[in-house]
């Protein structure tokens, strides 16, 4: 009975521990719990929105435009009288999305990118690295006009090229850290005992390039968001009447003076979100590191 | 066949590059022309100063670092030339233990996990059983096992030393290259490490090779001794037959540095003048010469040839003119003469 136990607390352990591990020590961490009961909150109600709002994000209000808060508009309405609320609602559905999926992608295409092109070395990486040298150096905004033109407007061929562009940093970021940690006698160990490229590179070297790659990743969320806004501003992105929280920023500051509200609530929002994201991404990086224990 | 590996000719080159087109300009000679043989259940231990090219063979025979040339000859058949699949099946048999504990084990891993992960590789037995396996070699290298689930930085260097060994054993090799595994750990703390890697041969037959820079270590727990200059083996011997009586002039050199306990002992000190030269452009003829005291024309121009000053089943292999046949007989020559003139004289 007590060796059965002990076994399976073997098999739980393994395999899975350092996520476990890591999961055990982030809810030790209150600032990183707080942000991640906040973020999950903000999701649910922007996803939940049509059950929280009883507003279309489209629906005009020809009683009220460019209205201060009230009880009927509790954010407020814009010069075209739309609920500023169901719009900062519906704006977080795009601008979330966005977050992970182009920072899932971004991640994802960089770090193998990157922990491949250290891990070969030689002509494999420069050729590797060339490439994204030149990808670098073609103006993103360029590269995105063209994937938009091509693929025609979509909200997800937008996250696709922003993905795509931002992947770059990521790549070099990893290979960097890569580079240090493949001269290390671990991995010779790992050769020694017959590992595949596959498992040295995602087993050993990875894990081992967290902290920075999380680091890099909290800075990445808030970039997407805004170059998406800044997309939607030329036009290229989200358009009318679907909002975005960049978007209604965006908006926003164009009538600050007039109807402060209309730049408040969505900065907030998207504030928050960033705010929370940060110290889930901080409280990540501890967790993932066995010596913060 | 009592013998584990032989080793042929082993080189290995690093190449330089330079210029514009990254084109080979020099060689880093880091092993140069070593051959040696060892048997079942014996212990190797090389020495020499440090980029002398100790690590570098110990790596190129486990094929870490890809040899240039040589055969590596394991249990019969040459490993140099097996394909990646063959050679990881082989990889079971060789394994390695490493000098720096702090870099030799994977932060992220729990102990359990460093010690299994070959077993999983390797696909070697159930769940309980890899579990079983933990546990025994945990004991057998004196960690409680109620470390398993803790990470490595947790541990001191003696302890995270054992941990290294315990991975090296994990697929019971028969041959397991000891790359200073001593070196980089405090006194009291070594002779435990030492004593566990002379356990490990007495009760599981297992051939080491011990890299060393420290001969009264080495003294401690092998067999044969083989002594590195420059990438080359100038020397091998009996342990006690290399102590007893040091040929080349190199290994008296080194052997006269070791630190003597008794303060009274008068010792010959033979203070070796300048540095190593550098292995990309070694002396021509013997790469010793420039820094020996009995260095003669010969030397500078001819590379020693390999000459066994011992019996054939008690070898003492030398690689230094002053023991080729024509220097031998120069000398025999040169007692004989007076001799022979005081007869014609009286």
């Amino acid at each position: 009975m007590d060796k059965n136990t002990k076994l399976q607390k073997a098999a739980d352990e393994h395999g899975l521990s350092l996520w476990k591990d890591a999961w055990k020590r982030l809810l030790k961490n209150k600032m990183a719990v707080f942000s991640l009961v906040v973020l999950g909150l903000m999701i649910l109600a922007c996803f939940g929105a049509p059950f929280i709002s009883s507003y279309d994000y489209s629906q005009i209000d020809y009683k009220a435009f460019k209205q201060a808060p009230s009880s009927e508009h509790i954010f407020g309405t814009d010069p075209t009288g739309r609920d500023t609320f169901t719009r900062v609602l519906y704006g977080g559905q795009v601008s979330i999305k966005i977050a992970i999926l182009c920072t899932l992608i971004s991640l994802s295409i960089g770090i193998t990118y990157g922990a491949t092109a250290a891990y070969a070395g030689g002509r494999i990486d420069n050729l590797m690295m060339r490439f994204v040298d030149v990808m670098y150096s073609l103006p993103y905004m360029f590269l995105v006009i063209i994937l938009m033109v091509v693929f025609g407007k979509n909200e997800y061929i937008l996250f696709m090229a922003i993905g795509a562009v931002s992947w770059l940093t990521m790549a070099r970021i990893v290979r960097g850290q890569i580079l240090s940690l493949k001269a290390k006698e671990f991995i010779e160990a790992a050769r020694s005992y017959g590992a595949s490229h596959a498992t040295i590179i995602f087993k050993h070297l990875v894990p081992n390039a967290l902290g920075t790659v999380i680091v890099y990743t909290t800075i990445t969320i808030p970039r997407v968001i805004l170059v998406e806004s800044f997309l939607s501003f030329l036009g290229l992105g989200i358009q009318e009447p679907n909002p975005s929280w960049g978007k209604l920023c965006v908006d926003g500051a164009s009538v600050m003076e007039t109807a402060p509200w209309l730049i408040i609530f969505p900065g907030l929002a998207l504030s928050i979100t960033l705010f929370c994201m940060n110290f889930l991404g901080d409280g990540l990086r501890d967790a993932l590191d066995p010596k913060m224990k | 066949m009592d013998n584990l590996l032989e080793v042929k000719n082993l080189k290995k080159y690093f190449p330089i590059k330079g210029g514009f087109f990254r084109t080979v300009v020099g060689n880093v000679k880091a092993v140069d022309d070593v051959s040696f043989v060892l048997k079942k259940g014996k212990t190797l231990g090389v020495v020499g100063e440090s980029g002398c090219g100790k690590s570098t063979l110990g790596r190129a025979i486990l094929r870490l670092h890809e040899p240039t040339s040589g055969e590596v000859v394991f249990e019969g058949k040459d490993i140099t030339g097996l394909s990646h699949e063959e050679m990881v099946a082989k990889r079971r048999e060789m394994q390695i233990i490493f000098q720096d504990p702090f870099a030799s084990l994977n932060p992220r891993l729990t102990v359990f996990q460093i010690i299994v992960e070959p077993l999983e590789i390797h696909e070697i037995g159930t769940a309980e059983e890899r579990y079983e396996k933990v546990c025994s070699l945990m004991d057998l290298v004196g960690l409680r096992r109620q470390y398993m689930h803790r990470y490595p930085h947790e541990f001191s260097g003696g302890q995270r030393q054992r941990i290294g060994i315990a991975r090296a054993l994990t697929m019971n090799p028969k041959f397991i290259v000891a790359d200073e595994p001593v070196s980089a750990l405090d006194v009291s703390v070594q002779s435990q490490v030492l004593n566990l890697i002379r356990k490990l041969q007495q009760e599981f037959g297992i051939s080491f090779m011990f890299i060393a820079h420290d001969l009264a270590v080495v003294q401690h727990i092998c067999d044969d001794v083989a002594v590195m200059y420059l990438g080359r083996m100038v020397e091998k011997a009996k342990a006690e037959d290399l102590y007893k009586s040091p040929k080349h002039p190199y290994t008296q050199a080194l052997l006269s540095a070791i630190p003597q306990p008794d303060p009274n002992r008068h010792i010959d000190r033979i203070v070796l003048e300048g540095d190593v030269p550098s292995p990309i452009n070694p002396p021509s003829g013997c790469p010793f010469h420039n820094r020996c005291i009995h260095v003669k024309e010969i030397c500078k121009a001819v590379v020693p040839p390999v000459i066994n000053t011992g019996t054939a089943e008690n070898e003492h292999i030398v690689r230094c003119h002053l023991f080729s046949e024509e220097e031998q007989a120069k000398s025999k020559g040169e007692t004989a003469k007076p001799t022979a003139e005081s007869e014609t004289t009286s």
